[in-house]
This record gives C-alpha cells, sequence and structure tokens, in this order.
C-alpha cells in the first residue's frame, strides 16, 4: 500500500467534474482506514476558471493542503491545468492527464497561444507520465460527461486499493441513473 | 458513525444535534451549504432570507422566542447585519443564537479579505474559530452553550479552507432543547437609551467573565513538542498549517476561543518558551492583543497579512525569506473564470461594450462582465451598490453642470431584491433619471443556484410566493419599465437604448433562465458555415469559451454550446447556422 499515505491534486477547469471524482477518492481512502482530508474550492472559479482539489491521507492529516512539490500524483482533466499544478509534484512522481485542450479565452481569441511541448514539460519532472484519451473512452461508455470517472479509474490501481471498493463507492455517491455509465467509464480508465 | 464531512456540513450537523430549531441566511461563498445542508433536517425549520440582517434579525425573533438559532453568512454579510449584531450583543439572548462568519481571505469568491475576528472587540461578543470539521461541529455545540451561560450571542468564524475542507468527523444524536420561556423583559430587550445605558454596563460584565472563563476553557490546549524553544500561539486552520510545518519541532497554544483571549495562559506559554510566535491569517488581531500583554512576539514580519497561509508561506516565515506569495508557474497561460456558453448576461455586456456607456456593477456571476473581450463593467463595490453608484455618479456631473458620460447600474434578481430596491427607491426620490439593467436569470447562480423570493420556491423546496420585479420597480415610482429576452440581441440593444434616451428613471428587466439550471436552457449547438466565414472574428467580440480560433479558422465547440445563438445574430454573413442532421 504505497508507503501508506499520499497527496493527490485533481485539478481541471471548472464544470469538470473533478469535485466529485475527488468525492469518491477522498471516500474510498476512508474506508480503507486512512485519516483524510480534503480542500476544494467553490464558488467564482467554477465558472470555467482553473480549478483544484486536494485529497491527503496518512496515519494522520494536519494542512488540507498540500505542501508545494509534495504531491504524489497529479491527476489533470485538462492538458494546460497539469502544467499549472506540475511545481506542485514531487519529481518522480506521478501524472496522469486528460488528452484533452481546452484553450482559456485568451487563446480562443487569438491573443495567446495554448503551448504545444507539455507532455515534455511534464516528462523533466514527473516519473510516470500516462494520457488518457478520457473524451474518447468516456463517449464510448455512453456520456461524455463521465470522462472524470475514466481519469479516476486510471489513477485508482496505483492506490492499492481493491476494484470493488471503488466500485462500491461510486455506486453509492453519483446520481442513481448515471451509475451504470459511470461504473464503465470507471472501468474502461482502470483496464488503462 | 464516522463521516467525512466539509466544515459546512459539520456545522449543519452540529447544530441539528444542539437542538437548533430556526436556521436563516443569504447565500454567500463560502458559507452557503450550511444552510443546504440544516435544510434537510425536518426538526429544523431552515430558511433563505433576501439578505443577511433580514437573516439575522429572523433569529433574534426566534431566539427571544426561546429557540435555538443558528444564522449564517459570508464575511461581507456580517456587514450587512452589523446593525443588529451591534444590539443584539446589549440586549443578549433567550434562546442561544450562534452566527456563522464565513470569511475568505485569498478572495476566492470575495470582493475584499475582511478580517472579522475584529468583531470580537467591536461588537463584543465572543468568537469561537475551529480548525478542522470535527472541531466545526463540536464548537456550535460549545457556541449554544456559551451563548446561553453567557446571555449572548457568539460568533462562530470559519475560513474558506475550513468550510469547504473536508476531514473526518464523529457524529452524534440530536438532543432536544425546546423553547426557553418566553419572559416579558423591557428592561433587556427594549433597546432605548435609558435601558441601552444599563445593558451595556451587563456587556462589559459579561466580557470580563468571559475573559476569566476562557482560562479554564477545556477547548484550548497546549501541545509541547520535542523542545521549548518554539512557541506558537494559533487557531483556525493556521495550526494546521503550523504543525505541518514544524511538527515536534515546535511546541503550540491552539485557541479556541479567539475572542476574549486567555490571557494568562498565554502569558504562561510564553514564559515556558525561548522565541514567541503567532501565526494567523489576514490581520494581527492575536498578536496586538499579545504585544499588549507586554510580551515579544513574533508575527506579521515573518508571515503577510495578504492572503492565505500555507505550509509552504509558514517555513519560508520561519526561515525569514517568506510573506511572499508564490508566482504563477512561467508560460503558464491564466485561466480567469469566464461567463459560461450561453450564459444569458452576455448579450447584455456585449451592448453595453458597443454603446460605451459607464457601467456600475454588482455582485454575481455577472461581475465576469469585466473580463476582456466584453470589458464592460467600470465599479463593482457591495451587494446591492450598482443602483446608488449609477446614480450617485450622473449627479455629482449633474451638480457641477456637466454633461457627464452615460451610466447604467447593472444588478441581478438575487442582489436587487437583497439591496437594490432602497437605491432605486432613491433615484426615484431624488429625481435621477438612472438606467438600471436587472438581469433575471431566475436564481442565485454564482454561489450555486439557490432560490430567493423571485423564484417562487423556499429553501426547503416548497413553493412560495414569487415576487415580481416589474410590479415592484413600477410601485417604487418607476415608470419607464420595460422586460426583453437575454438572447434576442436587437430587441435587448433596442430596450437598453430607449431608456438610455428616457428622460426618466427607468428599468430594464433583461431575462432568462441561467444556463445552468437543468431543463430550463437553449437546446442544441451552433457551427461555422466554412464557405460562408469571411473571418472577420467579430463573433470573438461575445468572449464566448465555445468560440475559438484553431489554425486561422474560427470554429465553434459543439460539446461547450449550449445553443443560445447570439453569435449567428452577430454573425454579419449569415456563416453561423444551428447544427444538426441537417447540416452535417
Amino acid at each position: 500500500m504505497n508507503e501508506g499515505k499520499g497527496n493527490i491534486l485533481v485539478v481541471g477547469v471548472g464544470g469538470q467534474g473533478t469535485i466529485l471524482a475527488s468525492k469518491i477518492l477522498a471516500e474510498v481512502l476512508l474506508q480503507a482506514g486512512y485519516d483524510v482530508k480534503m480542500a476544494e474550492v467553490h464558488g467564482m472559479a467554477q465558472r470555467g476558471g482553473s480549478v483544484v482539489t486536494q485529497v491527503r491521507f496518512d496515519q494522520r492529516v494536519f494542512s488540507p493542503l498540500i505542501p508545494k512539490g509534495e504531491a504524489d500524483y497529479l491527476l489533470a482533466f485538462e492538458k494546460l491545468e497539469s502544467l499549472r499544478w506540475l511545481a506542485n509534484l514531487r519529481p518522480g512522481g506521478v501524472v496522469i492527464v486528460n488528452d484533452l485542450e481546452l484553450p482559456p479565452v485568451s487563446v480562443l481569441t487569438g491573443q495567446a497561444v495554448y503551448p504545444q511541448d507539455i507532455p515534455v514539460k511534464l516528462k523533466d519532472r514527473a516519473g510516470t507520465v500516462k494520457v488518457v484519451p478520457a473524451q474518447k473512452l468516456a463517449r464510448e461508455c455512453g456520456s461524455i460527461k463521465s470522462q472524470n470517472m475514466v481519469l479516476l479509474g486510471v489513477l485508482a490501481p496505483f492506490l492499492g486499493i481493491g476494484q470493488g471498493e471503488w466500485e462500491r463507492a461510486i455506486a453509492q455517491i453519483v446520481p442513481a441513473s448515471t451509475v451504470e455509465v459511470n461504473l464503465a467509464a470507471f472501468r474502461a480508465g482502470w483496464e488503462q | 458513525m464516522r463521516a467525512l464531512l466539509t466544515g459546512n456540513e459539520a456545522i449543519a450537523r452540529g447544530a441539528w444535534e444542539a437542538g437548533v430549531l430556526f436556521a436563516s441566511a443569504y447565500p454567500g461563498t463560502p458559507s452557503t451549504e450550511i444552510l443546504e445542508n440544516l435544510a434537510r433536517y425536518g426538526e429544523v425549520s431552515a430558511q433563505w432570507a433576501p439578505n443577511e440582517k433580514v437573516a439575522l434579525e429572523t433569529g433574534i425573533g426566534a431566539s427571544l422566542a426561546g429557540a435555538r438559532v443558528l444564522v449564517a453568512m459570508k464575511h461581507v454579510g456580517v456587514n450587512v447585519a452589523a446593525d443588529p449584531l451591534f444590539t443584539f450583543s446589549y440586549t443578549g439572548v433567550n434562546g442561544g443564537l450562534v452566527l456563522v462568519s464565513a470569511d475568505d481571505p485569498g478572495m476566492h469568491s470575495s470582493q475584499n479579505e475582511q478580517d472579522n475576528r475584529h468583531l470580537g472587540a467591536f461588537a463584543k461578543v465572543p468568537i469561537l474559530e475551529p480548525a478542522d470539521s470535527q472541531e466545526a461541529k463540536d464548537f456550535v455545540g460549545l457556541a449554544f452553550w456559551l451563548s446561553e451561560t453567557f446571555d449572548t450571542p457568539v460568533i462562530l468564524r470559519i475560513t474558506t479552507r475550513v468550510a469547504h475542507g473536508k476531514s473526518v468527523v464523529e457524529m452524534g444524536e440530536r438532543k432536544e432543547k425546546g423553547l426557553a420561556p418566553f419572559k416579558v423583559d423591557p428592561g433587556k430587550y427594549v433597546m432605548v437609551p435609558a435601558n441601552a445605558r444599563q445593558r451595556h454596563r451587563a456587556v462589559e460584565e459579561r466580557m470580563q467573565k468571559l475573559r476569566e472563563f476562557s482560562e479554564e476553557f477545556s477547548a484550548k490546549r497546549i501541545e509541547w513538542g520535542r523542545e521549548r524553544r518554539i512557541g506558537i500561539i494559533t487557531s483556525g486552520i493556521s495550526y494546521h498549517y503550523a504543525r505541518e510545518a514544524l511538527g515536534e519541532e515546535a511546541s503550540y497554544l491552539k485557541l479556541a476561543l479567539i475572542n476574549p483571549l486567555p490571557e494568562k495562559t498565554i502569558t504562561g506559554f510564553a514564559g515556558e518558551v525561548e522565541e514567541l510566535y503567532v501565526l494567523e491569517e489576514l490581520d494581527p488581531v492575536i498578536e496586538t492583543q499579545v504585544r499588549a500583554l507586554g510580551l515579544s512576539v513574533w508575527g506579521k514580519e515573518l508571515f503577510s497579512a495578504l492572503g492565505e497561509l500555507s505550509p509552504e508561506l509558514v517555513v519560508a516565515g520561519f526561515r525569514g525569506n517568506g510573506g511572499e506569495d508564490t508566482a504563477p508557474p512561467e508560460g503558464v497561460i491564466p485561466r480567469p473564470p469566464v461567463l459560461c456558453a450561453g450564459c444569458p448576461h452576455r448579450g447584455t455586456f456585449y451592448v453595453l461594450n458597443k454603446l460605451k456607456v459607464v457601467v456600475n456593477g454588482d455582485i454575481g456571476c455577472y461581475a465576469l462582465g469585466v473580463a476582456p473581450p466584453l470589458s464592460a463593467m467600470h465599479s463593482i463595490i457591495c451587494m446591492g451598490a450598482s443602483v446608488s453608484n449609477a446614480y450617485g455618479f450622473q449627479e455629482a456631473f449633474r451638480a457641477a453642470g456637466e454633461e457627464g458620460p452615460e451610466a447604467v447600474a447593472v444588478i441581478g434578481d438575487s442582489t436587487f431584491l437583497h439591496s437594490g430596491i432602497p437605491g432605486l427607491l432613491n433615484v426615484v426620490y431624488n429625481g435621477g433619471r438612472t438606467t438600471t439593467i436587472i438581469l433575471d436569470n431566475s436564481t442565485t447562480a454564482m454561489t450555486g443556484h439557490q432560490d430567493h423570493p423571485g423564484t417562487g420556491a423556499t429553501l426547503k423546496g416548497d413553493p412560495a410566493p414569487r415576487a415580481d420585479l416589474e410590479k415592484i420597480c413600477r410601485a417604487l415610482g418607476i415608470k419607464d419599465v420595460r422586460t426583453v429576452d437575454a438572447y434576442k440581441l436587437a430587441e435587448l440593444e433596442a430596450g437598453i437604448r430607449a431608456a438610455l434616451q428616457s428622460e426618466e428613471p427607468s428599468v430594464v428587466i433583461v431575462r432568462r433562465p441561467c444556463v445552468l439550471l437543468k431543463g430550463r436552457g437553449p437546446k442544441g449547438f451552433y457551427e461555422v458555415k466554412r464557405d460562408l466565414c469571411r473571418n472577420c472574428r467579430l463573433c470573438l467580440r461575445l468572449g464566448c469559451p465555445a468560440i475559438e480560433v484553431r489554425e486561422e479558422q474560427v470554429w465553434i465547440n459543439n460539446t461547450l454550446c449550449n445553443g443560445c445563438s447570439l453569435c449567428e445574430q452577430v454573425c454579419a454573413f449569415n456563416a453561423i447556422v444551428k447544427g444538426g442532421e441537417e447540416n452535417e
């Protein structure tokens, strides 16, 4: 069990479902017997801004914020956001990144250029980089909105907790009508 | 039972366990979810009030009737509720009353980062500050006990990281408190000067008793480290940052009651350590009082008074190179929040930008109208300020005998009902001709879609009479009231132009439900016809996140597009059309 502790940064763009994914993540870690803390951001940033959720687990956790450079995992729902938070990853840490570009307004209007060297920069710092076609996998599972579960599914095997515990938590937390789609998306991620 | 709760969920749970019968609030980040969670408990009458002043005043009424009451608001909401708070401090309570002040260091979603711990000395009320969700729940119970024991409202002060941080909570069961008997007591509750003079004396005596009690209050604690060189006085989330950064290398006096402070405990702790530090976010509230005890202490020289602290800022502070905020990483384009694709506010700001008028804004999603390319916002102060700001702006030019620029007020439906109405009444009363644009999206959107008196539903989801904005404006004396469709640009522009030309005060209600309200938005998506597009990029002036430039051409991202059709309307070459089967 991965030294029995860890720091996970879940980053993305407001509206992508980072909070729901983090909620499931934190719940599974709690059930596994850890002390867990999580910090999230609500309000204005959720209107298409950069969002981050921090999840920490250990025998005892103090700060809900991960000290800079000490995140073990960076779960990024969007490529530019992976770069924004990269310095928070410990050298040699794991990056799981959605192969998705959501250009900020300055790029949309042609005033800035979306960086093209993101994978290279990620590899400079991370020990493991997994680029996940979450949009495509989610669509195949029946809903493009389940990208968050695909990405969670890619992260899950790293944490040493059985697939069954994850699926139980998903079934409990997501709305009843979306359980099947979300479970399918999670499994698609798990198999990556 | 153990559960992972946010601080806000824990406060709701704590209030329910403490036997709270009545709760009221106006939504405001980071406090909103407290009432949303309390509303799930059948035993509690939980309500949205039109504003924080009404929330607290209703709560005071319920306290006088003998109920335990919780009132919640964001830090700036307490400014609105300050008038009743300061005098309620004099009367004291019948049933216990806890006011949650949710402060927002770092301004994740606020217009300032005022430190409401100052209210302890200012309003002369005790303040409890929890550091995590367990304490948030437990301190609610302690706050009710303090409130009833010392006959005072109690402030539970939280910050964003406690409100929206999740941690493990051991839950309890509800203890019914019922109603304390109501006693007629004008000397205590009727604050005419003669009575208030007596009550002021009672307040000072109460604070002295609380000062003495604070020494024995068991919610605070001292944690001795491996050695006693560094001693840190702290409370709230800062305690956890300190523990994270220094662990067993330091000793900690972790406070719970931060007003009044346990002076003897502090002096005793200071005497046991070689170097004394105060670690607190924002203002040196504790530090100043520690200095006043004649103690030598390090504080704001090392730890910034701006924004939030963090474990790394604590480490940097102790190294003597702290206090600076961390810079954004190099080469990463910022991603500020934007009006959503299909947002019904977009058209109004597109038109206001085109008309080049001075826009006095207000608090809500529409604050994002300040961002390029819409760039149509010139002031934002506080809830309800837009209308009075716009009128005052115009009146100054009139008084100076100068022709000023056209100015308008832009205010949301919930904000208008919160505190825009007196401003509009003032325009009428003083003979202004201000144009007020009410962006009616039928919800309190920014805080996560709460109902309000204009939506036809209560916090508990029951049907409610729907306040009629047109009739309210007319009743205030506005004769020129027109309602336009937020998705019809020509109608919107004509409406605003006509209102601006009006010789009397006018209101334009721009109406469409928030695009994020399920089932109430437009359908489908739009796309660009390549053969018709001249690449003029006029559509980019809408600042819609669904319209992008790729390889020097304009595209509409059909997974983001919500089908509002504004881009179709601005396109001069009919190159933007409804997408779907016929066009594929």
